[in-house]
């Protein structure tokens, strides 16, 4: 059996054995909901309904419902974008990298995760199908045979690289999330018989693909997490590397650079690891995990939220010198416009958030605290969205030609259409809360000999 | 024949590994065994070979690559009826490998896509599993707390119940002859 060295910190609390992990993971699920959850709920939805208004009226009217103009042609929709994506990589950075390096604490993590990961894309993709406008058509991204001349997309553009790139990631991230909730669906069916309710009993025998836990089958299933992992982890890295090339590939200063994909992938590393802090500290609470998802773990994510931070802060910095170093006015001129320009306060906001406010988890105090952590992720969500403000619109604004410069603000159905998928994301991961079992129990019932506090305490005795 | 089925349960996955290398090392057939997750070693005890799920996850990349960039070829280089490589913003596709660099992103995206799904349809294909379908363990402790090993014995079955139980089954359980 593996063993765990003694002074390396338990990751799963209290004497629990493999029927308490059963009965701690199945009870969200079995039992009732609580008023906070109906109370966030309703509020989700009412804000979700409300984007769904605002995307009708999007539609129906056209783009120039957003604050766009001739000069700021992307703003909100593409800053949004960006945004929901980098949350996304998190999910798979725990659940495909962290496997591929055997880190354990990933275990009681991961599902919520990519189910972060999931929804997150989602978000995300809802922006270019609305921003085409005509969104019945949004098939007309992918190559098919058609007869419109043959009309064909360019393969050298990045913006179809990104279709393939995300199309990919949300399939794959959906199908290796899916795998892993096979069998804790079985084990979730094979716990109703003793409860009275027929239709979720049907609902989860429909869920658990007929799991029985054949040792040939765990075998497979090991082998194919492995592989998927192995897949998903470039996959990952290609995301968000396709996506700043959206930018870099332009010849508009300000976005025209080669650091842009490695600087997006930590970005994204950055955000996504702060979202998830934000939902699991809450969720924990919510659906009592206190025992699975225990300080360790937030310690672990704030170490790699100050590490990938403070690559961002390095990107921020580069940028600057090699503005400064490349001789080029007009990319002089766009980083002074940025730091001192009419949108300094969004630059200040994203350096503040993103590189500054990171470097309390130096303190070890701040870092093993869940309420410091809890305010310190809302702060990283924060910078991280002023960071693709401040590189898509504040490169824009004040372009090549003086008398075309400008100023964007947003109109009401931008910010209804941002708070909308907010509202959908947290409609989503609250119904998953409820109805999914939200740690992946059969892998955390691995670890529970080597890293179960109640073990370690008996084999130091 | 009085064939019997035994389903031997164990509580610990130590205690069923022992059970398990001791019934081989007898020289005894282990019908099957179910366990609420991945127990380390199984697989070599009950002397399983190496799954392939890897192998055939490298042919469908391989097939995946060839699919990206036979389909950018198609569209980009050499259509069927178009008499001139596209030329988009002065930037025009004489040739593929001239272009090679703009192609690997998708061509890398399919490798990706073909490799994950075809592997995880090939998955469920093996182990059978698909929606509605309603096969499980004998026991459903399977999924819980409980290992159970399944054992078919020809004839008397006291000796193979006391050798269960001296490997540490904590109950055995026999089918019954009315369940199919």
């Amino acid at each position: 059996m593996h063993k765990e060295s003694e002074i390396r910190d338990p990751l799963i609390l209290g004497n629990k054995t493999y029927h308490d992990i059963t009965r701690d993971i199945a009870r969200p699920v079995e039992g009732k909901a609580n008023k906070y959850w109906w109370i966030l709920f309703g509020l989700s939805v009412f804000l979700f309904l409300w984007g769904v208004g605002c995307m009708a009226y999007t539609i129906g009217t056209g783009i120039g419902a957003w604050g766009l103009n001739k000069t700021v042609n992307w703003a909100w929709d593409i800053t949004n974008f960006v945004w929901w994506i980098g949350i996304g990589h998190a999910g798979t950075l725990i659940s495909a990298v962290l496997l591929l390096f055997r880190q354990k604490w990933r275990m009681a993590i991961n599902r919520s995760a990519e189910a972060m990961t999931i929804f997150g894309v989602v978000q995300a993709g809802l922006f270019p199908l609305i921003h085409m406008g005509r969104p019945w058509l949004a098939y007309w991204v992918f190559p098919f045979p058609n007869e419109y001349g043959p009309l064909w997309q360019n393969f050298n553009s990045p913006l179809l690289w990104d279709v393939f790139a995300i199309s990919t990631y949300l399939t794959v991230s959906t199908v290796f999330w899916y795998i892993g909730l096979i069998p804790d669906f079985a084990m979730i069916r094979d716990r109703m018989s003793k409860t009275i309710s027929p239709m979720k009993k049907k609902l989860y025998t429909l869920l658990a693909f007929g799991w029985s836990g054949r040792a040939k089958h765990w075998q497979r299933f090991e082998e194919v997490s492995l592989v998927l992992a192995g897949l998903a982890t470039p996959l990952v890295f290609s995301v968000h590397s396709i996506v700043s090339m959206d930018f870099a590939t332009s010849i508009i200063p300000g976005w025209h650079t080669t650091i842009f994909p490695p600087y997006f992938v930590l970005g994204a590393l950055f955000s996504g690891f702060a979202m998830v802090e934000t939902l699991l500290i809450i969720m924990r609470k919510v659906v009592n995990l206190e025992a699975y998802i225990t300080i360790k773990h937030i310690e672990y994510m704030n170490v790699i939220i100050l590490f990938t931070g403070s690559l961002v802060g390095t990107a921020y910095i580069t940028e600057l010198f090699m503005a400064w170093y490349s001789g080029v006015a007009f990319e002089q001129y766009a980083f002074i416009n940025r730091a001192t320009g009419p949108y300094w306060w969004a630059y200040m906001a994203m350096m503040s958030c993103n590189v500054i406010i990171p470097q309390l988890y130096w303190i070890k105090k701040v870092r093993t605290s869940f309420i410091a952590t809890f305010i310190l992720s809302i702060f990283v969500n924060i910078g991280m969205w002023f960071e693709r403000f401040v590189i898509i619109v504040t490169s824009l604004h004040r372009d090549f030609l003086p008398s075309s410069w400008t100023m964007f603000s947003p109109t009401f159905i931008d910010i209804g259409i941002f708070l909308g998928t907010i509202g959908f994301f947290f409609t989503l991961f609250l119904m998953y809360a409820r109805t999914f079992p939200v740690v992946a129990q059969a892998e955390l019932k691995t670890i529970l000999k080597s890293s179960g506090s109640e073990y370690k305490n008996k084999s130091h005795e | 024949m009085n064939k019997k089925v035994l389903y031997a349960i164990f509580d610990d996955e130590e205690i069923l590994l022992k059970s398990v290398k001791e019934l081989r090392s007898k020289d005894i057939a282990i019908e099957e065994v179910y366990s609420p997750f991945p127990v380390h070693g199984l697989d070599h005890a009950l002397g399983f070979k190496e799954t392939r799920m890897a192998i055939t996850a490298f042919i469908y990349g391989c097939v995946g690559l060839a699919f990206g960039a036979l389909l950018i070829y198609y569209i980009m280089i050499s259509g069927v009826g178009k008499s001139w490589p596209m030329n988009i913003g002065g930037k025009p596709n004489w040739t593929f490998y001239h272009n090679f660099p703009a192609f690997v992103p998708i061509m890398f995206e399919c490798t990706v896509l073909f490799a994950g799904h075809l592997m995880a349809l090939t998955y469920f294909f093996r182990n059978q599993l698909y929606p509605g379908a309603t096969t499980a363990s004998p026991d459903p402790r399977t999924t819980d707390d409980k290992f159970l090993m399944e054992i078919v014995v020809d004839g008397d079955d006291k000796e193979m119940r006391k050798l269960l139980s001296d490997t540490g089954a904590s109950e055995i359980n026999e089918k019954d002859s009315n369940d199919k």
